[in-house]
């Protein structure tokens, strides 16, 4: 069934193109209603995975290696497929305003959809082999998205950093999985998860590597650098990916893993120690941006940090509905930012002005989700944060290491959720911004939906936000939870407890800077910036040093030198070919002659082959080359092989002339080697002609089993008719052989031929 | 710089060196010699006239272009072994005729393996021949077919 789902997502998105090209004006609409009709079929299953079920699909695809195309449905899945299909329905209606024109609009709807299926497909996979490649594909088509404008450097930039980091990240996590998988046995998540691991010996590794993989895709420090880049995106792929799904595939796994790899310090001191610094960190870049969405991305970065802080927490209240809200605010704001930047020409808070009279309904959307952001009551934004800072001040351990940054870095987000959500709307317009007014109802609908939600989550929780909370916090713990979750507002404005105390004097503090924020940006200036650039640069430096390395390592092995080839071929063969020959020692135990006939050919080659080296021009090198065959033929008498000595004088009269007429058309020596470079070749040649010679010595002396010649003499004349026995080996018993020797000389003839005809340039008069 | 010696001598070895290449062939599947150290022979006669007069003229003397030889030659050796397939053995099988015979004399053996030895003699005196002409050619842009 699942199956289905995800099926229809990629007809859709395989469909984009074409509907857009035959409906332009309706496809956006239609693509909407599609994909929100998938959203309302994952709907009808809230009751019951709140309930506690699980629903598991599984087709087998390759048994062998344990991999089979497994979903499960679960509180936590379901959550993140509303997500996926709701928010991705309600950009796809916005992008049908936002790029209403752009003739590419087709594809960037084929890419957007292909990226809801992978994300939807990640989050109901239920094998980590199959989540690992629904991983890897939203990191494609991701890229895709950041760099839509490939005109421009910086999104071009932008996307490739992305790619890489999260790309890396995804290999490392591979080898995570794969670990988890083989320790387990399975790789199939429902068998992982029934089973314990702590104490296995790749206990360490696999955590390791695995938290490695989810923190360089939700972008958690050091890992953050890439996430404000992708702000080069347009703004409906960073409402959807970089706020509300995408980013949050790493928290997404920590989340499924945690009740089976949780519980050890390694696990959840870890995620507490790099959650709370991103957390931190991020919130006070966030106050130092000057653009709109930069605002946003690090505030979405210190949330990243916030979810893992709170797994790591063990807080799955707190987390599911953080979850939620944040996907409901920051979508919402993104999207708000986009239109504004459209409208008013404009990407600078401190550049705008005045917005609350020209656009209204913007302007309300807008700071509907910037309360929620804040943590205003009664909205589902303060739900979460008072839930996050409960959480924080009843940690058994850490209650004040982890409250401080906590409250530190609310009202760091306080002030950012006031400079995008209030700052443009208030105050006088400035002269110079081009005209604006509400965008169409189209660009409207999604974020206004999506603040409106944030208010209802927050004051009727009972209508979604409570059942979805309730599944996704039982994925989170392992166990059900039966327990009682009250988000109502009113139960946690009384009491009026400690929680309720911290969050509205982060709420005022944040206020406070909002209005001295000159003098505070001041204050901070110069060393403010400096984390993020750090990264930067070091990714900058890094992947200039990895193709520099790749230049010079191509450089120097594969320079295109012939000389350079055969060098270190013939010293690799020499090498490992005489460390066998070593080993085995054939010759132990023989005795080792040679006859005085055979040492007089055989030296008179030797001084032939120490002559050429002495020859000055070519033509003597080659009669002497030529004698070196003549006297080769020699050796073939003694040994009475006289076809053998006829081919060889044959033959290496032919090559003579053939060299010669190739010489001829060849420059004159204008290159004379080194004495160095020629050092190097005697040694090199002297090195592989003696392996040579050895091993044909000892392949003519050792008999390791009996030589087939003997039996091929004896049929000779009775079965070949022939007495010639090399003869009838050649044409009879191995004709086939043969049959492909004529074959290669014939393609080597034709080889020849077109090489020689290719030259351009006209040849000489006549050969000699 | 081609003396008249050589000339003369190259015209007069030729069809000596020919008639000795197919000797040579016949004889090997006894004697020393077969269809590889022919060709060579041949294709060596070939050489010495094209070296000492004209490659135009050695192609002339040839008639056929290299490379039908070369084709001839291949399919000449394919072919000779189906007629061991009529037979219902496995390709290649020699397949051999006795031809005459008789008071005092042996008979005389044919086969297909001399069908093959043949077509192997045509490659490699096609295969050398085209080497050997398209380095020495003069201008061979502009001859179009070879």
């Amino acid at each position: 069934m699942m199956l289905m789902a995800l099926a229809a997502l990629a007809l859709c998105s395989l469909a984009a193109g074409l509907l857009q090209r035959i409906l332009p004006r309706a496809t956006g609409i239609l693509l909407f209603l599609a994909v929100a009709g998938i959203g309302v079929w994952f709907a009808s299953y809230v009751p019951a995975m709140s309930a506690g079920e699980m629903q598991i699909d599984s087709v087998a695809w390759a048994p062998e290696l344990g991999v089979s195309l497994s979903f499960r449905l679960d509180g936590l899945s379901l959550t993140f497929a509303l997500l996926i299909c709701f928010i991705g329905a309600l950009v796809l209606l916005y992008t049908s305003s936002y790029l209403e024109g752009d003739r590419r609009l087709g594809s960037f709807y084929t890419t957007l959809l292909g990226f809801m299926f992978s994300m939807l497909g990640l989050v109901l996979a239920d094998n980590v082999v199959l989540l690992f490649a629904f991983w890897e594909l939203t990191s494609i088509t991701s890229f895709l998205l950041i760099g839509f404008d490939n005109t421009r450097p910086e999104a071009r930039r932008s996307a490739l950093q992305a790619l890489l980091v999260t790309g890396i990240g995804g290999l490392v996590l591979l080898a995570g999985l794969i670990l988890l998988g083989v320790a387990a046995g399975t790789f199939e998540l429902r068998e992982i998860m029934a089973g314990s691991l702590h104490d296995h010996g790749w206990f360490t590794p696999m955590v390791v590597l695995i938290l490695l993989g989810c923190f360089t895709k939700s972008a958690i420090f050091p890992f953050h650098l890439w996430l404000p880049n992708a702000m080069e995106a347009p703004s409906p792929v960073s409402a959807l990916l970089h706020s509300a799904t995408m980013v949050k595939a790493g928290v997404y796994l920590i989340a499924r893993l945690h009740p089976t790899l949780g519980g050890v310090p390694l696990w959840n001191d870890v995620l507490i120690i790099f959650g709370s610094a991103t957390m931190l960190i991020a919130a006070y870049l966030a106050t130092r941006q000057p653009e709109f969405k930069r605002i946003l991305a690090y505030s979405t970065v210190s949330s990243l940090g916030t979810l893992v802080l709170l797994i790591g927490m063990n807080a799955a209240e707190a987390a599911a509905v953080y979850l939620l809200a944040h996907a409901m605010f920051k979508g919402c704001l993104f999207l708000v930012a986009g239109s504004i930047a459209k409208q008013t020409g404009r990407k600078y808070p401190e550049k705008l002005g005045g917005l609350l009279r020209i656009m209204p309904i913007t302007a309300a959307i807008a700071m509907l989700g910037a309360l929620s952001m804040a943590g205003v009551m009664p909205l589902a934004g303060f739900v979460g944060k008072e839930l996050l800072i409960k959480s924080g001040l009843e940690h058994p351990q850490w209650a004040l290491i982890i409250t401080t940054p906590v409250t530190i870095a609310g009202i760091f987000s306080v002030m950012a959720a006031l400079m995008v959500g209030l700052r443009p709307f208030v105050g006088a317009a400035p002269d110079d911004m081009q005209p604006a007014r509400d965008p169409d109802w189209r660009q409207l609908l999604g974020p206004g939906v999506l603040a409106v939600g944030g208010v209802v989550a927050g004051l009727m929780p009972l209508l979604f936000a409570e059942p979805l909370v309730r599944g996704t916090m039982s994925s989170i713990l392992g166990v059900h939870f039966d327990g009682a979750i009250n988000l109502n507002i009113l139960y946690l404005l009384w009491p009026f407890t400690t929680a309720l105390a911290f969050s509205i004097i982060v709420l005022v503090l944040g206020y406070g800077l909002y209005l001295a924020r000159s003098g505070y940006w001041k204050l901070t200036s110069p060393r403010a910036v400096m984390l993020h650039f750090t990264s930067d640069r070091v990714y900058d430096r890094l992947l200039q040093s990895l193709i520099r390395l790749a230049e010079f390592t191509t450089r120097k092995i594969q320079n295109g030198r012939l000389r350079s080839y055969v060098r270190v071929t013939m010293l690799t063969t020499t090498a490992v070919a005489a460390w066998a020959y070593l080993r085995a020692n054939p010759l132990a135990g023989i005795d080792v002659t040679i006859s005085g006939l055979d040492a007089v050919i055989a030296l008179t080659i030797v001084a032939c082959c120490i002559a050429i080296l002495f020859m000055r021009t070519a033509m003597a090198a080659i009669a002497l080359l030529g004698a070196v065959g003549f006297v080769m033929a020699l050796f073939y008498v003694l040994y009475s092989a006289p076809d053998v000595a006829m081919t060889q004088v044959a033959i290496e009269t032919l090559i003579v002339v053939i060299f010669v007429l190739v010489i001829y058309h060849l420059p004159k020596f204008s290159y004379l080697t080194s004495t160095v470079q020629r050092g190097w070749d005697v040694v090199v040649a002297s090195a592989f002609g003696l392996l040579m010679g050895v091993l044909a010595y000892t392949s003519a002396v050792i008999e390791v089993v009996d030589p087939v010649s003997e039996s091929h003499a004896a049929r000779a004349a009775t079965e070949g008719y022939g007495r010639n026995i090399v003869n009838v080996i050649l044409v009879d018993f191995r004709a086939l052989d043969t049959l492909g020797e004529i074959f290669v000389l014939g393609i080597a003839a034709v080889g020849v031929y077109t090489l020689v005809r290719l030259r351009a340039r006209p040849e000489p008069e006549e050969a000699t | 710089m081609k003396s008249v010696i050589f000339r003369t001598a190259a015209r007069i070895l030729l069809p000596v060196m020919l008639l000795l290449s197919i000797v040579v062939l016949i004889r090997g599947h006894n004697e020393p010699g077969g269809g590889f150290v022919g060709g060579l022979l041949a294709a060596s006669g070939f050489s010495l006239y094209a070296l000492a007069i004209r490659v135009r003229d050695a192609k002339l003397a040839l008639r056929i272009s290299p490379s039908a030889l070369i084709g001839a030659g291949l399919m000449l050796a394919i072919v000779s072994g189906l007629p061991a397939l009529l037979g219902g053995n496995p390709y290649m099988t020699g397949v051999w005729l006795t031809i005459g015979g008789g008071d005092g004399e042996p008979p005389l053996k044919v086969g297909t393996p001399l069908l093959f030895d043949v077509g192997v003699y045509l490659v490699v005196v096609g295969a050398t021949l085209l080497m050997v002409f398209s380095l020495g050619a003069s201008r061979s842009a502009s001859t179009v077919r070879d």
